[in-house]
């Protein structure tokens, strides 16, 4: 797995994403992009899921950060579950991608932004009841200014990168 | 059997189904599920503006443009073919809050008393729409993942930094929503 991860054309470009990007994985074979059309229709499956269990819906989170249903609890908690054991399996038979792909996994590092930042975050989720996931949701199911959100939260990842160097990690 | 489809999914089933995401992305490429990484992907595609944070290969993780494209389409189809006409049903201690803020239209999944172009102008609006996207844009980058990347990805991979992480999202979430929250909706 470490070898894995450490093949990368520029160790700078290795530091700067491994620190906190989801992703540091990077494939060997050489795909057309229209491959990329795959994680299109899992993000449409998640789209309509997002919709139809009303997880974008800003009063259902309203309610779970009053404690006041179950509802988002639960899937968040089945989820993890889902994913846990689908993981665990993973990683214990081994199984390779369609593609015939190693399936590695990373350890994330502690530092003190999971803290600063992650409050922030759940300040700006209780906010806009969204959230980045389902800010997209929203907007494709009309809510034009949502948009405005987005750009909003782009430009608040950007501000991050601009001051980063300067936050406590 | 149209029916079950357009009525509000049970919690068993979507988490189900997000949770089976995490496996769906790793055996399609080895991708990691997280959503919040695809905003920095687009400063450094679009405004890199010579910031380190931002100058790596993005095109190397175009799948996540994709993957959040998809839930756009996500979305949309499923608002037009669907939906049910049905107002979300909210508790009816948020509701008699929520009224005696003015806000008594739940007939959309976000309540366009509070998000709209209309509002973007007002103290409130403002507050909620481009400071709360700023927090999420922010915070999440600060944090090094979302709800997708830390709560879900990060918890079932046992990360025990992701623990850290979530229950700072939930703690934020709390102080926010009972106690901050009250005073700008009151605006």
């Amino acid at each position: 797995m470490e070898n894995k991860t450490l093949v990368h054309s520029n160790p700078m470009d290795y530091e700067v994403r491994s620190l906190d990007t989801m992703c540091i994985n990077e494939s060997e074979l050489k795909h057309p992009w229209w491959y990329n059309f795959k994680y299109l229709a899992v993000g449409v499956m998640f789209g309509v899921v997002f919709v139809k269990a009303e997880i974008i819906s800003w009063f259902r989170i309203q309610e779970m950060f009053r404690l006041q249903s179950f509802h988002m609890y639960g899937v968040i908690g089945t989820a993890v579950v889902v994913g846990a054991i689908s993981v665990f399996l993973i990683k214990k038979l081994k199984v390779k991608t369609i593609h015939g792909e190693d399936i590695t996994f990373s350890d994330k590092k502690f530092n003190k932004g999971q803290i600063y930042g992650g409050l922030m975050f759940g300040f700006g989720w209780a906010i806009t009841g969204a959230c980045p996931g389902p800010l997209f949701a929203q907007l494709g199911t009309g809510v034009l200014s949502i948009s405005v959100v987005i750009l909003s939260a782009i430009a608040g990842t950007w501000t991050y990168g601009y001051l980063r160097d300067k936050l406590p990690h | 059997m149209i029916e079950t489809i357009t009525q509000p999914w049970p919690w068993y089933v979507a988490g189900t189904l997000i949770g089976l995401i995490v496996p769906a992305l790793l055996l399609l490429g080895n991708k990691h599920f997280g959503i919040s990484s695809n905003l920095r992907h687009i400063c450094a595609a679009c405004f890199p503006s010579n910031i380190p944070f931002f100058k790596y290969d993005w095109k190397k993780e175009s799948w996540n443009l994709f993957f959040i494209g998809g839930i756009l389409v996500g979305g949309f189809l499923s608002a037009q073919f669907l939906g049910s006409s049905e107002p979300i049903i909210v508790h009816p201690d948020l509701a008699k809050e929520l009224a005696g803020y003015g806000i008594d239209d739940f007939s959309g999944l976000v309540p366009v008393q509070l998000f709209s172009f209309d509002n973007l102008f007002t103290a409130k609006g403002l507050i909620m729409m481009i400071g709360g996207g700023f927090l999420v844009g922010f915070g999440t980058r600060y944090a090094g993942g979302c709800t997708s990347g830390h709560a879900i990805m990060g918890l079932s991979n046992l990360q025990w930094p992701s623990l850290v992480a979530t229950i700072s999202f939930m703690v934020g979430g709390f102080i926010m929503a009972n106690f901050i929250l009250p005073y700008i909706l009151s605006l």
